[in-house]
């Protein structure tokens, strides 16, 4: 089975699979991490509570959170083709999968911010910081550790969700896995793609956790 | 009598919660002056962290106003509030440290905020360092710190914008008996040096004994007892105060119907012999009951109670000697020690 076609379809897919899979978390960051602020911010225990806000916000990160991704992914068909101009693809199902992953990367930056030391909060507040600053030189910095190993979950669970779009005219190695292992059955190809989404999902795992290590100066 | 810095006028602080209201301090008045050391004392729970917040508006009043600087600190906006915050420096029982700066960059803080230049904040930084003791470890990360150290760092960083209160929030609490002491000297060093005022909050007797001028009592969110420290360590009205200060232990029988003097040594040098050079100059022999003292930088802190003679006569020549000296007392009867068994 390792014809050069095959070396090269699984190449692609490999390729895909970590264009899709980095695409997707970069964008999820960039709306999850604000969006995770926000709402611990807003929250009544917060440093800057504003209610209706953060029922607001709350209540969509939930609504989202509870949609099935391969449902969602073809539930938001029509607005995928709306910004990429097709459905099918690598590049199209970016869009499912941020916007099934952004309030994912939301609750988990909520939660790494809840891990911040309040008495530490409390004495920035004394030293008359104002909120923005808080976020950006107490919250963020602070919980960087913790952030960075979510990072690393939250690329496995994404990487997870763009193989399933495979069912659904995604590209990657839930394709190959459900084009070539499930569809005919060809069982071996079906091993190849599992274990190299193992080895990916390792090799993410454990970049992140030595990148926790690295950056966490509360292990020295 | 030196200018007001702090003054609270009609506090009550009220905290809302699902179960109800939690009154957490109730008709608090109190003036505090530039370049004292004020204790506030009380068990926990009996308002005195609320109180310290109150004095920063970490905690906001619900009724009464707080003066700091002449500057009613409810009239202000949350920018103006802030600009106040930086000239009322905090620390506290955790330390509360940036875990991820080291020592250096966590007395830059409070200076990145107030915008200063690169430059003049390192140089601060270093000056300050080197107050606090601890200039190699400058690059070190908090959890690399021993629990003084941290402190020490707190206190440079709270120190570092200048400011004209220093707000101790059980400062010692979590700290041994010797680094305690190491900590509540150099907060003194402070306050003589750079005339820095100093509130400490604490549960703990010594560290009133050890650096204040003045003191309060609060108990059950309200004051009780307010003076200066001699004054109420020798006279204690309040059930609260005594069950604080006076020493606790045994010994109560032994003291019922004769006569006793507390003697309160306050920083008296204690190279001088006190009670040796009393007997020897009296003529008379005293029984030491109780005795907790102890040696600070050669002068004497703490308290004794003698038992006195029968004799009328030799008790005015004890008494007169030890006013001839200066040495505060108070005639005690047994039942001083039974309020607070």
């Amino acid at each position: 089975m390792f014809t050069p076609q095959m070396l090269e379809l699984f190449g692609v897919g490999i390729l895909e699979s970590l264009y899709m899979t980095l695409g997707a978390t970069l964008l999820s960051y960039l709306l999850g991490l604000p969006l995770g602020l926000l709402l611990w911010v807003t929250d009544k225990d917060g440093i800057y509570p504003v209610r209706w806000l953060n029922v607001m916000l709350g209540f969509i990160v939930n609504l989202l959170r509870s949609v099935p991704f391969i449902i969602l992914l073809i539930a938001i068909i029509p607005f995928t083709r709306s910004i990429v101009g097709t459905s099918i693809g690598s590049t199209a199902t970016i869009v499912p999968l941020v916007v099934s992953a952004t309030p994912f990367v939301a609750r988990m930056v909520e939660s790494s911010i809840k891990e911040v030391d309040a008495g530490v909060i409390e004495a920035a507040q004394a030293m008359g910081t104002p909120t923005l600053q808080i976020v950006t030189k107490v919250l963020v910095p602070e919980a960087k550790p913790s952030l960075i190993t979510g990072a690393a979950i939250a690329v496995t669970t994404i990487l997870g969700y763009s193989a399933m779009a495979g069912f659904a005219g995604g590209g990657g190695l839930g394709a190959i896995a459900i084009n070539y292992g499930y569809y005919r059955y060809q069982t071996d190809v079906m091993l190849v793609t599992v274990t190299l989404l193992i080895i990916i999902v390792q090799v993410f795992q454990e970049i992140g956790m030595r990148i926790t290590r690295k950056v966490d100066k509360r292990l020295n | 009598m030196a200018k007001e810095i702090i003054r609270i006028i009609g506090l009550n602080k009220t905290f809302h919660s699902k179960q109800g209201d939690v009154v957490a301090l109730k008709n608090v008045d109190l003036t505090i002056h530039e370049g004292e050391i004020f204790g506030i004392i009380g068990l926990s729970g009996a308002g005195k962290s609320t109180l310290v917040r109150c004095m920063n508006f970490l905690e906001r009043p619900t009724e009464g106003r707080i003066l700091f600087d002449d500057v009613n600190l409810s009239t202000l906006s949350r920018k103006e509030l802030l600009h106040v915050r930086r000239s009322i420096g905090m620390i506290f029982q955790g330390f509360n440290l940036l875990e991820q700066r080291t020592a250096l960059k966590n007395i830059c803080y409070p200076m990145e905020i107030a915008g200063w230049p690169k430059q003049k904040m390192k140089q601060r930084a270093m000056e300050l360092l080197e107050i606090v003791g601890l200039p190699e470890r400058a690059n070190a990360y908090p959890s690399q710190l021993s629990g003084g150290q941290k402190q020490r760092i707190a206190i440079a960083r709270a120190l570092a914008t200048h400011p004209k209160v220093l707000l101790c929030d059980e400062a010692t609490s979590a700290l041994d008996p010797n680094t305690t002491d190491a900590i509540l000297n150099l907060l003194k060093e402070i306050n003589l040096n750079m005339g820095v005022t100093i509130v400490v909050i604490t549960h703990e007797m010594r560290v009133i004994e050890r650096i204040c001028n003045r003191v309060a009592v609060i108990d059950q969110s309200e004051i009780v007892e307010l003076g200066e420290v001699k004054e109420v360590f020798l006279r204690p009205r309040s059930a609260i105060a005594k069950q604080l200060i006076l020493p606790k232990g045994e010994g109560v029988a032994h003291m019922a119907g004769s006569r006793c003097v507390r003697i309160v040594f306050d920083g008296m040098s204690s190279f001088e012999p006190v009670i040796s050079n009393m007997t020897l100059e009296c003529r008379t022999p005293v029984n030491i009951l109780f005795a907790d003292t102890k040696n600070i930088d050669g002068k004497a802190f703490g308290q004794m109670i003698l038992q006195l003679p029968e004799d009328e006569k030799a008790i005015e020549r004890i008494k007169s000697y030890l006013e001839s000296r200066g040495i505060v007392y108070k005639e005690e009867t047994g039942d001083v020690h039974t309020a607070n068994a």
